[in-house]
């Protein structure tokens, strides 16, 4: 095993992620505003903005599904009980006793069990929760009629409970970056692209002839 | 190229401005009534005046007959409810019968005088004038039953000081109503300046663009409409009913050139009013729940005149040491007029200038506690009910004035009495003898109906509905008065609307789990710290 840098994130992928955070955000402070938490934008104004982050956002993830399924990238969501427990002893206490994370990137694997399993409830419960809640909500005027009040009374706060929920998720989610190598390191590579992986020398030979766009040339 | 262009242009220009300047020469109408030498006479009277109407509008006083202006008198269609002036009982002066000379000044007739016999019946009873004339000096005697004044004695329906009216320059300028044939009397409704509807004030006469977007002058930025253009007639009926009103309106504009026998919004401006953008169709969405009125008359009572808000009755009757009437004038509007907060005659008073609305679902459907109905005096009762809710799928949520009165009723049969509270010749009238027993007894004999002669004072509530003053649009109500906690609809039922239960069960747990996973994460990067620095270690 050789440690490379190697472009684990490419081009479209960490669009993909800052272009999420960039309207996951807008989302999150249009729509507390819209639900009362704060009154820091005009409620007209909050609306639109909602709307069109949001209708940027399902645009996004339909293009993200597509490059998913024909990279073949979608494998990286999969989660694995394997080593799970490792991960969740590290968090726990490990952590605390200054120990190495007990996951080692791989190449085909750039999530640690944990994180799968994170991503794995996101993408298939939370995220189509919301936006499936939001879809409603937004064209309540089409599907409505006037006995309409109990359902978008469940719509709004499904919605609501979801938003609540990726809410923690941020947290933690920015919070773990500060965990191990530290918040820049661990930030670095979803910027760059390129993250330091634990090659087999097959995979590094296969990278070296058939993409060596996405190996670095080790440093003499 | 260019200089063909440009005198091509201004001989199109000048062509055009010709072709207006002649349609200006041309009359309107294809009558000028001032020709008609039969209207060219020393008219004594009103009714000489409707004759000679009547010799060329041969069908008119047959239509007059039929329209609720002249009969006061309206079988709801919906609750069966014999409703109209003849009939109500309102929290302002009360009822029509027992005062009627006073009440019937504003009756579209003459001679009106007792609410227990139908209108007078003769062709020549209707007032065509108070509608017609155009001369802007006819007028109607206060306290003449529907009689213009004929000398400068007493006073006008609008209160002014009497003036001695020239029928004869009337009947010349006749035409189609203008604002001020409809709001001398409606402007004016409950005995004063916007006393009851708190949307029909003389503001109205030649309102600022805020205050009235449709009736305000095209020179003023409005579109310069008069009463009629929206509440369009038909043989002498109009559009447009307090008793039964038209909600909400899917017809809409119709189809194209479909001429609409209602005073609706929608009419004109058709079922999705708001340009089809992001903004527009959200607040298209809105037309489902609410009546455009709703948003677009953020306040009544705008322009500079109050509406009388309360009125309390059972206060009235107090004199002064030498037995004389007296009065206060404690509220001072926004221009600076006093106006009566208390008065022997009437009690006391309480007034409102750009006055947020009551909002309820309505149908359209106004219920009248009527003499007939059973009240609960221990409650406040309502003089009106409006009637609607969500599931019926034709309410729409309406703004209302809601006017508090406290009014007499007949304390054992727990019914609204009928009062006579004008007539200064009789030894009953409250105004002139200050006695409610007398008073109601009058009322009930006038009215032909029993009372027990025992009475009470009630309080009660009495609902008019919001339709004019349309503001502009960037003065519509702000998304927020109502989007938030506490906004303008948080009493009206059956309404989701967000922003307005930010911590409602779910909103709490969402906060909650929110907050303990920031708690979890300074516990968990605390212990991160602390641990280090006594394991003494650094795993970077």
């Amino acid at each position: 095993m050789t440690k490379r840098i190697v472009k684990v994130y490419p081009r479209f992928e960490r669009f993909w992620h800052w272009m999420q955070v960039l309207l996951i955000m807008t989302l999150m402070v249009t729509g507390m505003g819209l639900n009362g938490v704060h009154s820091m934008i005009p409620f007209g104004p909050a609306v639109m903005l909602h709307t069109i982050a949001a209708l940027a956002l399902l645009a996004l993830w339909i293009f993200a599904t597509f490059w998913l399924f024909t990279t073949g990238t979608w494998k990286q969501f999969i989660p694995k009980i394997e080593g799970m427990l490792s991960v969740a002893r590290f968090y726990a206490y490990g952590v605390f006793k200054g120990e190495e994370h007990p996951y080692e990137k791989l190449f085909w694997r750039k999530h640690n069990p944990l994180q799968a399993l994170t991503y794995f409830f996101l993408k298939w419960f939370i995220f189509p929760a919301i936006w499936v809640t939001g879809i409603l909500y937004l064209t309540y005027n089409f599907w409505s009629d006037s006995n309409s009040v109990l359902a978008i009374t469940i719509i709004a706060n499904l919605h609501l409970f979801a938003a609540y929920v990726i809410g923690a998720f941020i947290i933690v989610h920015i919070y773990l970056l500060t965990v191990g190598h530290g918040f820049r390191q661990h930030v670095k590579p979803m910027v760059t692209g390129y993250d330091e992986i634990d090659l087999t020398p097959e995979q590094e030979a296969y990278l070296e002839t058939n993409e060596p766009g996405r190996l670095k040339p080790v440093e003499s | 190229m260019y200089l063909k262009r440009a005198v091509f242009g201004l001989a199109i220009t000048l062509g055009a401005a010709n072709f207006a300047a002649a349609q200006e020469e041309v009359s309107k109408s294809t009558a000028d009534h001032s020709k008609f030498e039969i209207l060219q006479k020393d008219f004594q009277s009103g009714p000489e005046v409707t004759e000679a109407c009547l010799t060329c509008h041969t069908e008119a006083d047959d239509q007059m007959m039929h329209s609720i202006h002249f009969t006061w008198d309206y079988e709801h269609p919906e609750t069966g409810q014999r409703l109209g002036k003849k009939n109500v009982i309102n929290a302002f002066c009360g009822s029509v019968a027992g005062n009627e000379p006073r009440c019937t000044s504003c009756h579209a007739g003459y001679g009106w005088d007792d609410m227990s016999q139908e209108p007078p019946k003769e062709a020549n009873a209707k007032d065509c004038l108070v509608c017609h004339d155009k001369s802007d000096q006819y007028t109607k005697l206060a306290t003449g039953a529907g009689h213009p004044p004929m000398e400068a004695k007493g006073k006008t329906i609008t209160g002014q000081k009497a003036w001695a009216v020239d029928l004869k320059k009337a009947a010349m300028s006749v035409g189609m109503p203008d604002r001020d044939n409809c709001g001398n009397c409606h402007f004016y409704g409950g005995g004063g300046d916007n006393v009851k509807h708190g949307d029909l004030s003389s503001a109205l006469y030649n309102p600022t663009h805020d205050v009235d977007v449709h009736m305000s002058s095209v020179e003023e930025g409005g579109e310069g409409m008069v009463c009629a253009d929206c509440h369009v007639s038909d043989r002498h009926q109009w559009a447009g009913s307090r008793y039964n009103v038209l909600a909400s309106d899917p017809h809409g504009t119709g189809k194209p050139g479909e001429a609409r026998h209602a005073a609706s919004c929608q009419s004109c401006h058709g079922t999705e009013p708001h340009p089809t953008n992001i903004k527009g169709l959200k607040l298209n969405d809105h037309t489902d729940t609410l009546a455009c009125q709703s948003c677009h008359i953020p306040e009544y009572a705008r322009g500079g005149v109050p509406t009388k808000s309360m009125w309390d009755w059972s206060t009235a009757g107090k004199l002064d040491e030498n037995g004389k009437p007296i009065h206060e004038d404690d509220y001072v509007s926004s221009t600076g007029k006093h106006l009566h907060t208390y008065l022997s005659t009437k009690g006391n008073f309480d007034y409102q200038e750009d006055a947020t609305p009551y909002y309820a679902w309505f149908d359209g459907q106004v219920e009248y506690t009527t003499y007939d109905r059973k009240i609960d005096p221990t409650q406040t009762v309502d003089v009106n009910v409006i009637h609607g809710n969500r599931e019926d799928g034709k309410s729409r949520i309406w703004p209302f004035k809601r006017m508090e009165g406290r009014q007499a009723y007949d304390s054992a049969n727990n019914n609204f009495v009928y009062t006579h509270v004008w007539g200064p010749t009789t030894d009953t009238a409250f105004w002139t003898n200050f006695d409610w027993a007398k008073a109601i007894d009058a009322g009930m004999k006038a009215a032909d109906k029993p009372y027990s002669g025992e009475f009470g004072f009630v309080d009660t509530y009495m609902y008019w509905p919001i339709t004019h003053m349309v503001a502009p649009a960037e003065d519509a109500v702000d998304c927020v008065e109502c989007h938030q906690e506490d906004g303008r609809l948080a009493n009206v039922a059956g309404v989701f609307m967000p922003g307005t239960n930010t911590n409602g069960p779910v909103g709490l747990l969402g906060k909650a789990l929110v907050l303990l996973t920031l708690m979890g994460v300074i516990a968990h990067a605390l212990i991160r710290t602390f641990s280090r620095k006594s394991n003494g270690g650094h795993h970077d």
